[in-house]
């Protein structure tokens, strides 16, 4: 992962310092330079995808994984082509945007529950066992309620570390998102936020962080996003969903969450889904674009650019490299959704999609 | 002459600059920090909480403090007996020779090493280390990033109190010698006593560093926004807490971390201040 970043940071490099002495004439139909701006959840999906779509005779896309807050500000200070968040704007945020803002899902990411217990490699966790973990009132693997859910389980007498994220991360929101659904002390002690104000338990830095920590840590148990959790090999509990199942972290079960009603305007959080088959603590991933592309210095090339590469980014190919990274495709009503929400970006007016 | 007056005049503009981007720091840590203080009022200095979840938000800075303060002194504390005995070592012990040639490049050479790398060591080689002694469960927290941080402000506090040791004049230990003095006898009515100011102004600053550091604290420290609970307990620094959460803060939260650089800027400034008063003392 890290090296493709930094192979795509050089192709960058390069192609910048290029584009500065040709300008003129070069084999791709037009020059068009986007900056893109926002979350790290989805950012190596979002790396690998722009330099296909690039390869491809697509814009050149420059993307900063500055977080979902930063993307944002971003967009909203109008030095962004478009941003990606991963949680959705509030009404507040919304209204202090300067033009109206479109939400479009790219892709679906999971939060998956990582612990490193020596001899230990199958757990499952319902959704008050995570409560009492995370709240830190389950201090010992070998407690009662563990063994209960969990019979015929060898677990050794150990106590449990929780890690957490020490930065503010979407994927914290998504987590907590989850955890204020099915748990009401949750709800009362820490709420749903981006940063959460832990009882117990010690924080590391990013995604990256929270795996080495894990990895690194006997007896710890923390959240992360499933793509790192899975490229570290570490293991991973079953959470009991809404209908009683536990279910395994898979692609297929994070899709399934999305299946259900989705408002127009996408901005849903898709956890606790009442799916059967549903993993329940993912969420989309969203792109934000104005809805009228016409603003400050804004080209119609720079538009059309943004608009066609969303559209690709929200089609089959570009999903399928999604899921070649570990991140779930899109359900078809959503991307359905998503090609309609495109379809109503404008330029001066004029549709930019024709 | 016109040569001597556009020195000066270029002397004069450089300056200024300084002067104006510290007070531009200063200007735009206040102005950044203002919300936070309106909100909490002192309050915001001595309380420990720090809770970013919408509707319930409070923060204050207590915390961080506790655990920037604790951490430094701590490795300032552990710093204190390695610094001084390499620098007495390399600058008058084994003087002009090729081991203490070879040791002053090795402690710049630690001086050059990255925060980060130090950080990864921390994590990777000396936490587990301390995790076997039984002493810690994970390793993270006050103690592991205090051992840390002190073996990274070592080499800034040796350097120093090795130039100013290697300073004092041939004349005064000749004297000394000539009189029947050992060489122990040298170094601790002598050489010392002469370069104190210059010793202890170095291990100021050595505190001053250790007061800003960043990454490798927060590789270890293990980033519980609490006091710490006691020297194996996790907590968390001003400059880490900064690091971590700028990132996705926005509106008070935002306001509240401003606060707290605008804090750390003020404790270092007193801490170099103490510096100043404690070498005219001495000196």
């Amino acid at each position: 992962m890290k090296n493709s970043i930094i192979i795509l940071m050089a192709v960058l490099a390069l192609a910048a310092s290029s584009c500065g002495g040709s300008g003129s004439t070069t084999g791709r139909q037009k020059e068009v330079t986007l900056s893109a701006a926002g979350a790290t959840f989805p950012q190596p999906f979002y790396n690998l995808a722009f330099k296909k779509y690039n390869e491809a005779g697509g814009p050149l896309i420059s993307y900063g994984g500055i977080g979902s807050g930063g993307g944002i500000k971003s967009l909203r200070d109008q030095i962004v082509d478009f941003a990606a968040t991963d949680a959705y704007l509030s009404d507040e945020e919304l209204a202090e945007m300067p033009g109206e803002v479109v939400h479009i899902p790219t892709c679906i990411g999971a939060v998956v529950i990582a612990f490193n217990i020596p001899g230990v490699t199958e757990l499952k966790l319902t959704p008050e066992l995570l409560e009492g973990i995370f709240l830190g009132n389950i201090k010992m693997w070998n407690d009662a309620q563990i063994l209960a859910v969990n019979p015929g389980l060898v677990i050794p007498d150990m106590e449990i570390t929780v890690v957490y994220r020490s930065d503010g991360s979407g994927t914290t929101y998504i987590f907590s998102d989850y955890m204020t659904k099915v748990s009401s002390l949750w709800n009362e002690q820490l709420g749903t936020g981006k940063a959460l104000n832990w009882p117990s338990g010690i924080g590391a830095k990013g995604n990256p962080g929270v795996a080495g920590t894990i990895k690194q840590s006997e007896g710890s148990i923390g959240y992360l996003g499933f793509e790192y959790a899975f490229a570290q090999q570490i293991p991973m509990a079953r959470i009991m969903n809404s209908s009683g199942f536990f279910i395994e972290p898979t692609l297929d079960s994070f899709t399934a969450a999305a299946a259900a009603e989705i408002p127009s305007d996408t901005r849903v959080m898709i956890t606790n889904s009442p799916n059967p088959s549903a993993y329940p603590i993912t969420s989309f991933t969203w792109i934000i674009m104005y809805r009228e592309l016409a603003y400050g210095r804004h080209s119609r090339d720079a538009a059309e650019a943004a608009v066609s590469t969303v559209k690709w980014l929200t089609g089959e190919e570009a999903q399928a490299i999604a899921t070649s990274v570990h991140y779930a495709a899109l359900p078809q009503n959503a991307a359905l959704q998503a090609a309609e929400l495109l379809k109503g970006i404008t330029y001066e007016g004029q549709p930019v999609l024709k | 002459m016109s040569g001597d007056r556009i020195t000066k005049g270029l002397l004069f503009l450089s300056s200024l600059t300084i002067l104006l981007l510290s007070a531009g720091i200063v200007v735009s840590l206040l102005g950044g920090a203002l919300p936070a203080f309106r909100e909490f009022g002192l309050r915001f200095i001595i309380s420990p909480a720090w809770n970013p979840t919408a509707g319930s938000e409070e923060y204050g800075a207590m915390s961080f403090i506790a655990g920037t303060v604790i951490t430094s002194i701590l490795a300032l504390i552990i710093c204190i007996p390695m610094a001084f005995s390499t620098s007495l070592f390399i600058a008058e012990y084994f003087r002009g020779t090729r081991t203490s040639g070879i040791l002053r490049s090795l402690v710049d050479l630690l001086a050059g090493i990255p925060s980060i790398v130090y950080g990864f060591w921390g994590f990777y080689a000396l936490r587990p280390l301390l995790v076997a002694t039984g002493l810690t469960d994970q390793g993270f927290g006050v103690f592991t990033a205090s051992l840390v941080l002190a073996i990274m402000i070592v080499p800034y506090a040796t350097s120093l109190s090795a130039e100013i040791i290697s300073m004092v004049p041939a004349e005064l230990k000749e004297a000394a010698y000539s009189l029947g003095a050992t060489r122990r006898e040298v170094i601790f009515s002598v050489v010392i006593p002469s370069a104190r100011s210059g010793i202890i102004a170095s291990f100021i600053l050595a505190l001053g560093r250790a007061l800003g550091e960043t990454m490798a604290v927060t590789m270890l420290i293990g980033n519980a926004n609490v006091i710490p609970k006691g020297l194996f307990a996790p907590g968390n620094t001003m400059a880490s807490v900064i690091a971590n959460q700028f990132g996705e803060a926005s509106g008070l939260k935002m306001s509240a971390l401003i606060a707290v650089g605008l804090l750390l800027f003020l404790i270092t400034a007193l801490v170099n201040y103490l510096g100043k008063l404690i070498i005219k003392r001495f000196a």
